[in-house]
C-alpha cells in the first residue's frame, strides 16, 4: 500500500513546491484595516510600474495588529516597506537600527500620504442617541474598542477621547477621569481593530464601536447601510498612519528603488484617488475636494498639538505603569 | 450496636432479595431503569449534536451558502491554493521527521533499558503540555533577528523564521509526541521475545528491526502518522507566531481561515474550513479502521 502511495505523495510535493515569480517582489508589512486598501493600491502600482520601467513587480502583503507587525519586522520578517498604524511602531523598528532615525522626514507630510480619524459606528437608528464623546460615558452604553496595548487603532481611539476631554474640561486630571469612565463602559478589549469590528458587527456586542473612519465605512459597505450608521463627533483626532522603507532589508535585497517608488506612488493623483476611494482621507487638495461629500466635516487636532508627539504620548499613556494601566486597574 | 445492625440487615434483606429475584424483568436487574437510560442517551445525543454535528453542518452550510461554483471559486483562489500547498508541504515535512524520530524513540524506550529513560519519556510528552503559542515563541527567541542564532542566520542570508523552515519546525515540535506515543505502549506490550529469537538465529540489528519489529508495529505507525498529520495540518497557535502572515506565501490553511473571516469573506473562509473539516472526518474514519488492526497486533502471535 505504501509503495502505491509513493508516486501520489511525490506528485503532491512537486506541486506543493512550485511557485511563480515576478521580476521583483516587495513585502509590505501593514496593519489590520488596510487589507482592502492595499489590494487596490498594489494592483494600480504594479501596472504603473511595469508601464514605466517594463519590470513586473509583485507585492506581498502581511496584515496584523500594528504593534505585533512591528515586532515581527524587528524579529526578522523581511519587509521591504512598513505601512503601520502609527509612527511609534515605526520608531520601534528604527530604534533597532533597521530604519534610519529620520525616516519621517524622508517623505512629505510626516510620511503619511493618507489620513483618517476616529468615528463612532452605531446600530441602525442610533438607539442610544450617541452624538458626541460625552455620550460614551453615560451609564448603560457599551463601548467597543480594542486594547491600546496591542492595537494602533485603539491608541488613536484613546487619544481622541483624551484630546476631546482635555479641551472640554480644561485639565489633564479631568481628561484622565473622562477616559477612565469611558473604559468602564468597555465590556471587551479585542487585540486588534478588525477584531473589535467583528465583535461589534458580527457578534452584535455593544452599542457603539470606536473605529477608524475607513473601517467604519468598510463595515457599512459590507453589511449594508440599513444595519449601521456612522456618527462623526464634532471634534476628533487626525490619525496619520505612516510609511517607511526598511533600509536594511531593501539594501540587502536590492529593492530600494522599487520600494521608494512604491511609497512615492501614494503621493500621485492616482494614489490619492485610491486612498479616497477606500475611505481614507486624501492629502491632495484637488482629490479632497472631489471626495468632499464622502467625509463628514470634523474638527481635527493632531497628536503633536495635544500630546507633544508619539514618543511622549506612548511613554506617558501606554507604557508599563502608564496612565492606561492606572485607569484600567481601577 | 450489633442488635441494631442485625435489625437493619433484617429490614433490608427482603428488599434485596426481591431485587434479585430471577423472575423479575431481566432488564431491570442488569441496568438502570428505562427512563434513566433514555435520559442518558438523549443527553449524549443532544451534547454530540450541539458540539460536534451542528458546527460541522454550519461549516458546510456557510461554505455552500452562495452555491457550488462560489465554493470552488473560493478554493481555486491563488491565495487558497498557496495555503493548501504550504499546509501539505509542512505536514509532509513534519510527519516524515516525526515518523523517523518517533519510531527510533519508541524503539529505544520499549526495547532497551538505559538510565534516563523516564526523562526521555517526559521530554517526548513536553509538546503536549506546552501551549502552542509558547512553542512558537521559543523559535522566535532562537531564530529571531534579536534571538540567539538570528544574527548569524541573517548574515548568511538563511531565513528560518517567517518562512517555510520556521513553520515546519514549529509544526514538527508541536506534533512530535504523536508517533512515539502511539508506538511506545504497543511495543512494550509486544515485549522483546521475537527480537531475541531473531538475533539468536543470527539476524543483525537492522535485519531484526526491518523484518521483525517494523512488521509488528506497522498499523501502530500508521495510526501515529494519521494523528500527527491531522494535528500538523490543523495547527494554528505555534504557526501563527512564526508565520509572519505573508499572503500567498506563509499562510497555512488554518491561518487563512481566520484572515478571510476577518475580511468578511465568509464563503471563502468556510470553504477552507470545510477542507479541514473533511480532513477531520477522514482522519476519524481511518482512525477507527486502524484501531481494529492495532487490536490484532497486540494479540500474542503464537496462538
Amino acid at each position: 500500500m505504501i509503495r502505491r502511495l509513493l508516486p501520489a505523495v511525490a506528485g503532491l510535493l512537486l506541486w506543493a513546491s512550485s511557485a511563480v515569480a515576478a521580476d521583483l517582489t516587495l513585502l509590505n508589512v501593514s496593519y489590520d484595516p488596510t487589507r482592502e486598501l492595499y489590494a487596490d493600491f498594489n494592483k494600480a502600482f504594479a501596472a504603473a510600474y511595469s508601464k514605466e520601467t517594463g519590470k513586473s513587480v509583485e507585492i506581498k502583503q502581511s496584515h496584523g495588529g500594528s504593534g505585533s507587525q512591528a515586532r515581527a519586522v524587528i524579529d526578522g520578517l523581511q519587509a521591504d516597506v512598513v505601512t503601520l498604524a502609527l509612527a511609534y511602531d515605526i520608531d520601534a523598528i528604527a530604534s533597532k537600527g533597521l530604519i534610519a532615525a529620520d525616516w519621517q522626514k524622508r517623505l512629505p507630510l510626516n510620511a503619511a500620504p493618507y489620513t483618517s480619524t476616529i468615528v463612532f459606528l452605531v446600530r441602525k437608528g442610533n438607539p442610544k442617541g450617541i452624538k458626541d464623546w460625552d455620550d460614551l460615558i453615560k451609564p448603560g452604553v457599551d463601548v467597543i474598542t480594542p486594547n491600546p496595548k496591542t492595537s494602533g487603532g485603539a491608541r488613536w481611539n484613546y487619544l481622541a477621547a483624551w484630546g476631546y476631554a482635555e479641551r472640554k474640561f480644561g485639565s489633564a486630571d479631568k481628561a484622565k477621569q473622562f477616559v477612565a469612565d469611558l473604559y468602564k463602559n468597555v465590556p471587551v478589549l479585542d487585540a486588534g481593530a478588525r477584531g473589535s469590528t467583528v465583535t461589534f458587527v458580527e457578534r452584535g456586542v455593544g452599542d457603539v464601536l470606536l473605529a477608524w473612519e475607513n473601517e467604519a465605512f468598510l463595515a457599512q459597505r459590507e453589511f449594508g447601510k440599513d444595519k449601521f450608521e456612522i456618527v462623526s463627533p464634532p471634534l476628533s483626532i487626525l490619525a496619520e498612519p505612516p510609511l517607511a522603507v526598511v533600509d536594511t532589508v531593501a539594501d540587502k535585497k536590492g529593492t530600494r528603488a522599487v520600494a521608494e517608488a512604491y511609497l512615492r506612488y501614494w503621493y500621485t493623483k492616482e494614489g490619492q484617488e485610491i486612498a479616497a476611494r477606500n475611505s481614507y482621507r486624501p492629502r491632495d487638495s484637488e482629490i479632497a475636494k472631489e471626495y468632499e461629500n464622502s467625509f463628514a466635516k470634523v474638527e481635527l487636532f493632531t497628536i503633536d498639538e495635544v500630546f507633544g508627539g508619539w514618543a511622549k504620548a506612548q511613554k506617558e499613556h501606554f507604557a508599563e505603569g502608564g496612565v492606561f494601566d492606572q485607569i484600567y486597574k481601577n | 450496636m450489633t442488635m441494631e445492625l442485625q435489625q437493619s440487615l433484617e429490614y433490608a434483606a427482603p428488599e434485596v432479595r426481591s431485587r434479585v429475584r430471577p423472575f423479575a424483568a431481566p432488564d431491570d436487574v442488569r441496568s438502570e431503569p428505562r427512563f434513566v437510560r433514555i435520559g442518558i442517551i438523549a443527553l449524549a445525543t443532544a451534547f454530540l449534536s450541539v458540539f460536534v454535528v451542528l458546527p460541522l453542518v454550519v461549516v458546510f452550510a456557510q461554505a455552500f451558502s452562495k452555491g457550488v461554483s462560489a465554493y470552488f471559486a473560493a478554493l481555486s483562489d491563488p491565495e487558497a491554493l498557496s495555503a493548501i500547498r504550504l499546509t501539505l508541504l509542512v505536514a509532509a515535512i513534519s510527519v516524515s521527521l516525526n515518523l523517523v524520530f518517533g519510531v527510533i524513540a519508541a524503539w529505544a524506550i520499549a526495547k532497551f533499558e538505559f538510565s534516563g529513560k523516564t526523562a526521555l519519556v517526559t521530554l517526548i510528552d513536553l509538546p503536549f503540555s506546552v501551549s502552542p503559542v509558547i512553542s512558537g515563541l521559543v523559535f522566535v527567541l532562537l531564530f529571531g533577528a534579536q534571538g540567539y542564532w538570528g544574527p548569524w542566520l541573517q548574515s548568511h542570508n538563511i531565513h528560518v523564521l517567517f518562512a517555510l523552515p520556521g513553520i515546519a519546525l514549529a509544526t514538527s515540535f508541536v506534533t512530535f509526541p504523536f508517533v512515539a506515543r502511539a508506538l511506545i505502549p504497543l511495543m512494550q506490550e509486544q515485549g522483546t521475545q521475537e527480537e531475541e529469537a531473531a538475533i539468536s538465529l543470527g539476524a543483525s540489528g537492522l535485519q531484526t528491526f526491518f523484518r521483525v519489529t517494523l512488521p509488528n508495529i506497522k498499523w501502530g505507525v500508521l495510526y501515529g502518522v494519521l494523528l500527527c498529520n491531522a494535528r500538523a495540518m490543523g495547527e494554528f497557535g505555534a504557526v501563527s507566531v512564526v508565520s509572519g502572515h505573508v499572503r500567498g506565501e506563509t499562510n497555512t490553511m488554518p491561518l487563512l481561515v481566520e484572515i478571510l473571516y476577518n475580511e468578511y469573506q465568509f464563503v471563502s473562509s468556510f470553504a477552507i474550513a470545510s477542507l479541514l473539516a473533511m480532513l477531520a472526518l477522514i482522519t476519524l474514519i481511518a482512525k477507527t479502521m486502524l484501531e481494529r488492526h492495532i487490536d490484532e497486533e497486540e494479540l500474542p502471535h503464537d496462538d
